[in-house]
């Protein structure tokens, strides 16, 4: 399961023309030994802390629990999502998580306090996520302030903002249902069911039509099994999700029936797929690959070097605001505190953990989702053990301290062996 | 003797402020040949190359390309002509695979999606064209290619859109033995292929192993510009290092690379 879930969509053709699934196992093992771990830590990490969560405290293998993961990794995972595209380019953003907070108050005020309509309060609080992701991408990219500073001023700067929108300290509830839906309310098990088939059956498509294109045009192609393992291993993983979050969740369904997807795991579907697509499909996803790599290479090649920075931090700051809705929707109101003390470490945590580099060129979008379930895991698993806050922290912080490990530790391996 | 040259400088002036990098300076390169540029570290090669190359404008001068003048005033107008420069550090991303690093900045689309067979196809017929065996799968990330491989894609790379006049900037100075011979060979079929080949190198053995003519550079002058087979290796290391080596060079020479026209033509008698 591991190695068809985590072998990359293009990976390495084969030595021989027609490669054999053992030879393909065989380069996916080469790779791993020499530092290319690409997500199995993120998956190793994800089934050890289940298990042992599951074996002490078996009140978190429930339909209820499984379905609080969702909603409790998924403002951070949003976050982390956009917080790639930074880290891609080895620059870093502090500020995502007070952004994320400045994007939400902003969303609470238009909605709440001006009563706008909900679509107007989401347009308003994406376009200030891209307002702010703008300033700071043009002060890192011609202005040429490190990124570490300037949003370093940004994680200060949004602080003072949030309250002063909140008018020091008060917090607004927010009443608008659609948003409050995005985290509270479910998707019908039946069209839970049709979504699954939507994406396993698109996956699917996408896969064997690039599958026959390459072997007509006499290109070496993965074979056929591993495409098709693939596919299963997604249907499979994905079936069992969509299985347990259509269980009954409520204690007595007869006063309020509890069952179904949370409406945000389509959504965040939805930016994973627009994501991975802008990243490995488009010209301008591969030059954002070729910034990070080599920024004086992708200048000679004729690449705008200070438009795809600047793009990166605008994508960074708008998902920041997605994740700020996010985090409204859940709390079903906003304080002084939303996207702050460490919402912004939970993130850079969660795509470091899946296996996006901090060093720059290399990562992808499902890092963020993987890196955002092991960091739901161990927020979840550590509430039901009853740890105090400090605990928490600590453990937290050591976590993500092994992850950058692991990441400097795999860069050193792939530099003695010359793979990367 | 091939008819017209490709590309023919003539009185080219650069200077930074009040430092003359290039005086008055003539090349001409000469289409399936191979014409090697030398001078001593600080003699103007680099920047000589980046003037082709439309990086640096020139002060005056003119270029003639495939016998029309032209003004080359930005890298874009280079690439436009034809005139390609693979430089030392080769300019290649890591974290890219040899397709990705060869379409970089020109890729081939179809509608919004990348249009990733057709670039594979490409490069692939690319590197069979130039006889390239030496990699084993084009998917592989450029980090975990060796230093001739790598200079193998990144002149694979300008030679991929059709250009005419490839300029090698050192591009053996890092390589072992082994890989040296492969890299040479590669730039012999270059110009064997019909391209007009500049290639910039300090090594004497790789020169004469490889080149068709010799320039030589010296304090920001062309002292000299001659075919390989009427110069020995002595000679070429006096020019390199004084400027003059018997009826060639500075004095001697400098008068019959003012004419821009064919230098090399003039000289055979004298050397002999």
């Amino acid at each position: 399961m591991t190695t068809t879930t985590t072998v990359r969509k293009d990976g390495p053709a084969g030595v021989t023309p027609a490669p054999t699934v053992g030879s393909h196992v065989r380069n996916y093992l080469g790779r791993v030994r020499g530092g290319d771990l690409g997500s199995l830590p993120a998956v190793t990490g994800l089934v050890v802390l289940c298990v042992v969560f599951a074996i002490v405290r078996p009140v978190f293998f429930s339909a209820a629990n499984f379905a609080n993961l969702f909603t409790q990794g998924a403002a951070v995972t949003a976050i982390a999502m956009g917080l790639i595209f930074v880290l891609l380019l080895g620059e870093i953003d502090l500020s995502a998580g007070f952004a994320s907070g400045v994007c939400a108050a902003i969303l609470a005020n238009v909605a709440t306090v001006l009563g706008y309509p909900w679509y107007v309060a989401v347009a308003a609080a994406l376009a200030t996520g891209m307002v702010i992701g703008l300033t700071l991408g043009v002060l890192v990219a011609k202005v040429g302030i490190p990124s570490f500073v300037v949003t370093l001023a940004g994680f200060l700067a949004f602080q003072g903002v949030v309250l002063l929108l909140m008018e020091e300290g008060t917090n607004i509830s927010i009443r608008d249902e659609t948003i409050i839906a995005i985290e509270n309310r479910w998707v019908s098990p039946l069209l839970g069911w049709v979504l699954f088939a939507v994406a396993v059956g698109g996956y699917a498509a996408v896969q064997l039509l690039r599958h026959r294109n390459r072997t007509s045009r006499g290109l070496v192609t993965d074979p056929i099994l591993v495409v098709f393992g693939r596919i299963a291993a997604l249907a499979v993983i994905l079936g069992i999700a969509v299985y347990v979050l259509n269980q009954e969740r409520s204690i007595n369904p007869l006063i309020s029936s509890n069952k179904g997807m949370p409406i945000v795991v389509p959504i965040l579907a939805v930016l994973l797929v627009l994501w991975t697509f802008v990243l490995s499909r488009t010209a301008y996803g591969r030059h954002l690959y070729a910034v990070g790599g080599n920024r004086e290479a992708a200048r000679r090649a004729g690449i705008n070097v200070d438009k795809i920075r600047i793009s990166a931090f605008v994508i960074c700051s708008a998902m920041a605001a997605v994740g700020g809705i996010i985090a409204a929707s859940r709390d079903r109101s906003v304080d002084p505190n939303t996207g702050g003390s460490n919402v912004l470490l939970y993130a850079v945590g969660a795509a470091v953990i899946g296996g996006t580099s901090l060093f720059g060129g290399k990562g992808r979008v499902i890092d963020a989702v993987l890196g955002g379930a092991v960091v739901a895991v161990i927020i979840n698993g550590m509430g039901l053990m009853g740890y105090s806050s400090g605990v928490k922290y600590v453990l937290t912080g050591l976590v993500l301290l092994l992850a950058a490990g692991v990441d400097a530790l795999s860069r050193r391996r792939s530099a003695s062996t010359g793979t990367r | 003797m091939s008819a017209t040259p490709l590309l023919e400088l003539r009185g080219i002036d650069k200077s930074f402020g009040p430092v003359q990098v290039l005086r008055d300076v003539a090349l001409t390169a000469y289409p399936g040949e191979v014409t090697a540029l030398v001078g001593d570290n600080g003699a103007g090669k680099s920047t000589l190359v980046k003037c082709i190359s439309g990086i640096y404008p020139t002060d005056s001068g003119e270029f003639v390309f495939a016998g029309t003048p032209v003004s080359i005033t930005s890298p874009r107008d280079a690439a436009a002509l034809g005139i390609e420069v693979v430089y030392q550090d080769l300019a290649l991303c890591d974290n890219l695979d040899i397709v990705q690093n060869m379409f970089l900045g020109r890729e081939k689309r179809s509608g919004l999606v990348l249009d990733e067979p057709t670039m594979e196809q490409m490069a692939a017929e690319t590197l069979a064209g130039l006889s390239v065996r030496t990699v084993k799968s084009l998917r592989q990330h450029v980090s975990s290619l060796s230093g001739g491989q790598r200079q193998t894609v990144a002149i694979a790379k300008a030679v991929l859109w059709n250009s005419k006049l490839v300029i090698l900037d050192e591009p053996t100075a890092a390589l072992g033995v082994a890989q040296t011979a492969q890299v040479l060979e590669l730039v012999r079929r270059l110009a064997d292929n019909g391209l007009a080949v500049v290639l910039i190198s300090h090594n004497m053995n790789d020169v004469f192993a490889v080149s068709d003519r010799i320039a030589a550079l010296y304090l920001g002058q062309m002292v000299a510009q001659v075919k390989t087979t009427d110069i020995t290796h002595a000679q070429v290391v006096e020019l390199i290092t004084a400027g003059r080596s018997g009826a060639l060079g500075l004095g001697a020479g400098k008068g019959q690379t003012d004419n821009g026209g064919e230098p090399a033509a003039s000289t055979p008698g004298a050397v002999r």
